[in-house]
C-alpha cells in the first residue's frame, strides 16, 4: 500500500500558543502588530513547503477577566495579515480566520478572492463562529444565540461566499470592441440566496478568484460540529487525543460525506513544543505563567523523532494531514521547517519543494467550473 | 505677495469602474490582477505622490433591468489591496472608500487600525454612506437607511469608530520580558458607544496604530456633507477642479472649520482630475479628442443618453440626432447603482437644454454624450499642466488633486515622468517624503 503522504498545516498566533510563550528568548513581542513580523513567520513556512499557515482571530480581546497583565493582550485583524504577507512570499497557502457570526458574507467572499489574487492562488479561509454574548456586544445588533443555530448560520454564510465566488464565470470579462461590451453579462449570475438567517443578490463585485474555489477549513471537536464542517469546508481539523481516537474521529466525519462530490481532508491538530528538552521547557514556561499549560488539542512536548513517529501512527488511523500550533514561536516553527520536516522527508513522507501552483492543487482539489456556468443565461 | 507658495498636494486614484476609463485601449492592462495595483502603487510612491486611493461599489449597475456591460468592471475588496500594498510601498499613503451602512464600526475600525499598523501609519478612510435598497440587497443588513438619514448615520459611525480607535492610548503595551509584564494595564481597549444608531460595548481589540486615528477623507458635496467634513474630515475629495467653482468650494469648506474649532489647514481640499498630456498643447487637445471618442463609444453615448431619458433607447442610431419623445419622469428609474443619476433631478430641462445645443452646434447623440460628459481636467504639454496645477493651488482653488487616469495601470507614467519633476523644480512639490506617515504627507497635526 502506498504511504499517505501528510499535510502539514501551522497555526500562527501571538507569540505561540503557551501563554508566556512571548518571554522567551527569541520571542518579538514588541513586533507583534508589525507586517514584518508575520512576512518572516511564512517565509519560514515556506522555507519548510508547509502546506499553509493560518492565521487566528477573533472578535474579542484574548481576556479582559483575570486581571492578569503578564499575557499577549491585542491582535490584528487576520485577513489583512494574510493580505500584507501575499506579495512578500510565493508559495505558501494563507488562510486566515474568519468570523462568520459577525460579517458579511458579501465582504467576505471578495476579500478571500482579493487574497487569491494577490497570491495567486493561494488564499483560503478559516471559518469559526462567535457565540460568546460580549462579542455580539461589540457590534450591538442582536443578542447571542444558540450555537447550533450559529453554526447553521455559518453554513449559510460559507453557501454564500462560495456561490459569490462562482457567480462571475471564469471568462466573463470579454472586452469585445466590436459591440463595445467588457463583460459577457450572460456569465454573470444573481445568486438569489435566501436563507432561514439572510438573503443575498449577487453577482460579487470580484471576478471568480484564480482558484475558482479557494478551499475553506474549519474546526470541530465534536459529531454536530463535523455534520456542519464537512457540509462547508474542504478541510476539517479534528482534536484526536491519541491514535486510536483518531480511528474513531475520521470514521465519524467520513459517515457524514455521504452527498460530497469529494472526500474532505481530515487535519489533526496539535500543540508542539520540539527538542531534546522539550518537556523542561513546557515544564518552564508553565511555570512562568503560574498555571499548567492546557488545549482543546493534544499537546507534544518532545524531540522531532518521537513527533514523526507520532504522526505516522496518525497518519496510519487515516489522518490526511496536520495542522501544527507551534508553542512557541519562532522556535517551534523552525524546529518544525528545519528539524520535523527533514525527518519526515527521510521517510519518504513530505514534498521537497513546491510543485504545484495553487493551493487547491497541493491539497489535491479539482479546480472546479463555476455552478452556474452551465445554468446559462438568467 | 509675502506669502511662500503653498505646497502642492498630488495623489492617484486607481481607474475607476466608470467609462472615464478606457478598456479599448492596446495599452489598457487587467482592473482585477494585484500586479496592475502594485505597478500603479509604485509609480505613485517613485513619483513621491501624498497616497493612492481605492474606490468602492457594492453593487454591479444595472441599466433596464439587465447588468450594465458597457464599462470596465469587476473590483477586489479595498482592505485586501491597501493590505496587499503596504507590502510593495514604503511611504505611499494608502487610502479606500469603505461604506458606513453596509458595515459596523467594530469591523471597520479593526480593519483600519491593522491597515495602519501593517503600513506603518499610511491608512486613510473616504467615509461613504448609502441608502439604497439595491445595493442592500447583497447585505444581511439590507437597504435600512432614510436618505434624510445619511449623514446621522456617516457621523455617528465615524464618532463610534474614533472611539474604538482612541480606546487604546498607545501606552498600554510594555512586553517587558524580564519583569513579565505585557501591560501596563489589565484590561485595555475598553468602550461603550450609545446612542440612536449605535448600541455597542465592550474591548476593542487592536492596540492603537502608528497615526491613532486614519486620515478621513469626505467626499460630500452637499451643504449638510460640507458641514459634516468641516467638522470631522482631514481631506475632501472634492468635483470643483476648475478655478471659480474650486475657489468658491475652498472658501466655503474653509469657512466653516473655525466654528468647529479647527484651523484652515487642518482640511484639505482635494479634488479629482483627470488629465491629457502631448508633447505639445496641440498635441495633448488632439489625443484628448481621441480619448473622449475612446470614453464614450457609440453604444455608451446610447446608454447614456437613456440614464436622463429614463427609457430605452436601443433602436436609435448613436450617429444621429436627438429623439423627439421626452424623459420619463417618474419614482423608479432605468438606472441603479450610479451615483451620477441622482443629479439628473430634471431631466426635462436637461433634454430641453441639450436639444438646443445639439441643434446649434449640429452634434450627433454620440457627439452631444462626449460633449456633456467630457471629464477632462488638465490638457496640455507638461509644462503647461504643471503650471495650471500650481495657478489653482496658489489661487486657492485647491491644496492639490487626486488624478484620475484613463488607463490601467500605465496611465499614471508619463504624469509621474513629465509633469511631477516640473512641480519639483518650481519647489512646490516634495523631492523626498519628509516623514513615513500619512498625516505627515498631508501636513495634519497629530490625530487627538
Amino acid at each position: 500500500m502506498t504511504p499517505v503522504l501528510p499535510h502539514l498545516a501551522v497555526a500562527l498566533d501571538g507569540a505561540g500558543w503557551h501563554p508566556a510563550a512571548w518571554r522567551e528568548p527569541d520571542a518579538r513581542p514588541t513586533e507583534l502588530f508589525t507586517a514584518r513580523y508575520w512576512t518572516e513567520l511564512a517565509r519560514e513556512a515556506e522555507r519548510g513547503f508547509l502546506d499553509f499557515v493560518t492565521f487566528e482571530d477573533s472578535f474579542s480581546l484574548q481576556s479582559t477577566q483575570d486581571g492578569r497583565v503578564d499575557r499577549v493582550r491585542g491582535r490584528l485583524d487576520a485577513s489583512l495579515i494574510a493580505a500584507a504577507v501575499a506579495p512578500r512570499t510565493t508559495g505558501i497557502g494563507l488562510v486566515p480566520t474568519v468570523i462568520a457570526t459577525h460579517t458579511e458574507p458579501f465582504h467576505v467572499s471578495k476579500a478571500i478572492a482579493s487574497l487569491d489574487y494577490a497570491s495567486s492562488g493561494r488564499a483560503g479561509y478559516r471559518m469559526r463562529i462567535s457565540a460568546q454574548p460580549h462579542e455580539f456586544a461589540h457590534v450591538g445588533r442582536r443578542e447571542a444565540g444558540e450555537v447550533a443555530d450559529l453554526l447553521d448560520e455559518a453554513a449559510d454564510h460559507v453557501e454564500v461566499v462560495r456561490r459569490l465566488w462562482d457567480s462571475w464565470e471564469d471568462d466573463a470579462e470579454i472586452r469585445d470592441a466590436a459591440t463595445g461590451r467588457f463583460v459577457d453579462r450572460d456569465r454573470l449570475h444573481h445568486i438569489d440566496f435566501a436563507g432561514r438567517w439572510f438573503s443575498v443578490r449577487g453577482p460579487s463585485i470580484t471576478p471568480r478568484p484564480p482558484q475558482g474555489q479557494p478551499p475553506v477549513v474549519a474546526l470541530a471537536h465534536a459529531a454536530p460540529v463535523y455534520r456542519l464542517a464537512v457540509r462547508a469546508a474542504d478541510v476539517v481539523l479534528v482534536t484526536p487525543r491519541d491514535p486510536a481516537h483518531a480511528e474513531e474521529t475520521v470514521a465519524q466525519v467520513r459517515a457524514e460525506e455521504t452527498g460530497r462530490a469529494a472526500p474532505v481532508h481530515v487535519f489533526g491538530e496539535l500543540v508542539v513544543f520540539l527538542g531534546a528538552t522539550a518537556a523542561d521547557r513546557l515544564a518552564r514556561l508553565d511555570e512562568l505563567d503560574g498555571t499548567p499549560f492546557t488545549s482543546d488539542a493534544a499537546v507534544f512536548a518532545g524531540t522531532p523523532n518521537d513527533l514523526v513517529d507520532l504522526l505516522t501512527e496518525l497518519c496510519a488511523a487515516g489522518l490526511t494531514g496536520f495542522r501544527l500550533r507551534p508553542g512557541v514561536l519562532p522556535d517551534d516553527l523552525v524546529a518544525i521547517t528545519r528539524e520535523l520536516v527533514p525527518r519526515l522527508r527521510a521517510r519518504g513522507m513530505f514534498r521537497r519543494g513546491y510543485t504545484e501552483r495553487t493551493l487547491r492543487d497541493r491539497l489535491g482539489l479539482v479546480r472546479p467550473a463555476s455552478r452556474y456556468a452551465q445554468a446559462g443565461a438568467e | 505677495m509675502s506669502r511662500p507658495p503653498k505646497e502642492v498636494h498630488l495623489a492617484a486614484h486607481f481607474p475607476g469602474v466608470n467609462n472615464t476609463t478606457v478598456w479599448s485601449d492596446p495599452a489598457a492592462g487587467s482592473h482585477i490582477e494585484f500586479e496592475s495595483f502594485a505597478r500603479f502603487a509604485r509609480t505613485a510612491e517613485r513619483a513621491k505622490f501624498d497616497f493612492l486611493f481605492l474606490a468602492e461599489g457594492l453593487r454591479l449597475r444595472e441599466q433596464g433591468g439587465q447588468i450594465y456591460d458597457l464599462d470596465v468592471m469587476g473590483r477586489p475588496d479595498t482592505f485586501a489591496v491597501l493590505a496587499a500594498l503596504s507590502a510593495v510601498t514604503e511611504r505611499l499613503g494608502l487610502a479606500g472608500t469603505i461604506n458606513s451602512t453596509f458595515n459596523e464600526p467594530f469591523e471597520v475600525a479593526r480593519q483600519f487600525a491593522t491597515l495602519d499598523h501593517l503600513s506603518g501609519g499610511r491608512a486613510a478612510w473616504n467615509v461613504v454612506t448609502s441608502w439604497d435598497a439595491f445595493t442592500g440587497e447583497n447585505f444581511r443588513r439590507g437597504g435600512f437607511l432614510a436618505e434624510a438619514d445619511r449623514y446621522t448615520r456617516a457621523e455617528r459611525f465615524l464618532r463610534a469608530a474614533w472611539t474604538l480607535f482612541d480606546s487604546w492610548r498607545g501606552d498600554e503595551i510594555l512586553a517587558d520580558k524580564a519583569s513579565g509584564r505585557f501591560l501596563t494595564t489589565p484590561s485595555p481597549g475598553a468602550f461603550a458607544v450609545h446612542d440612536d444608531h449605535f448600541d455597542i460595548a465592550g474591548h476593542f481589540t487592536v492596540p492603537r496604530g502608528p497615526q491613532g486615528r486614519p486620515v478621513i477623507f469626505q467626499a460630500g458635496d452637499s451643504d449638510s456633507g460640507r458641514e459634516f467634513a468641516a467638522a470631522t474630515a482631514d481631506a475632501i475629495f472634492s468635483r470643483h477642479g476648475t478655478l471659480e467653482a474650486g475657489q468658491a468650494f475652498y472658501a466655503d469648506v474653509k469657512a466653516r472649520l473655525a466654528r468647529h474649532g479647527r484651523t484652515p489647514d487642518s482640511l484639505k481640499v482635494l479634488p479629482a482630475a483627470t488629465f491629457v498630456l502631448g508633447d505639445t498643447d496641440a498635441d495633448a487637445r488632439e489625443q484628448a479628442a481621441v480619448v473622449r471618442r475612446q470614453q464614450v463609444s457609440g453604444q455608451t453615448a446610447i446608454r447614456l443618453l437613456e440614464q436622463v431619458w429614463n427609457r430605452d433607447l436601443s433602436a436609435y442610431d448613436p450617429d444621429g440626432s436627438l429623439p423627439d419623445i421626452d424623459p420619463l419622469v417618474g419614482e423608479s428609474h432605468i438606472a441603479q447603482g450610479r451615483a451620477s443619476v441622482r443629479m439628473n433631478r430634471d431631466p426635462l430641462a436637461v433634454a430641453k437644454q441639450w436639444r438646443e445645443l445639439a441643434s446649434a452646434k449640429k452634434l450627433s447623440i454620440r457627439d452631444l454624450m462626449i460633449e456633456v460628459s467630457a471629464r477632462q481636467t488638465f490638457v496640455g504639454s507638461p509644462a503647461t499642466v504643471a503650471r495650471v496645477i500650481n495657478d489653482l493651488v496658489q489661487a486657492d482653488a485647491s491644496d492639490g488633486f487626486i488624478l484620475v487616469p484613463h488607463i490601467t495601470p500605465g496611465g499614471l507614467d508619463a504624469f509621474a515622468e513629465t509633469v511631477v519633476p516640473l512641480l519639483q523644480e518650481r519647489g512646490v512639490f516634495r523631492t523626498e517624503y519628509t516623514g513615513t506617515t500619512l498625516r505627515h504627507h498631508l501636513g495634519l497635526g497629530a490625530a487627538p
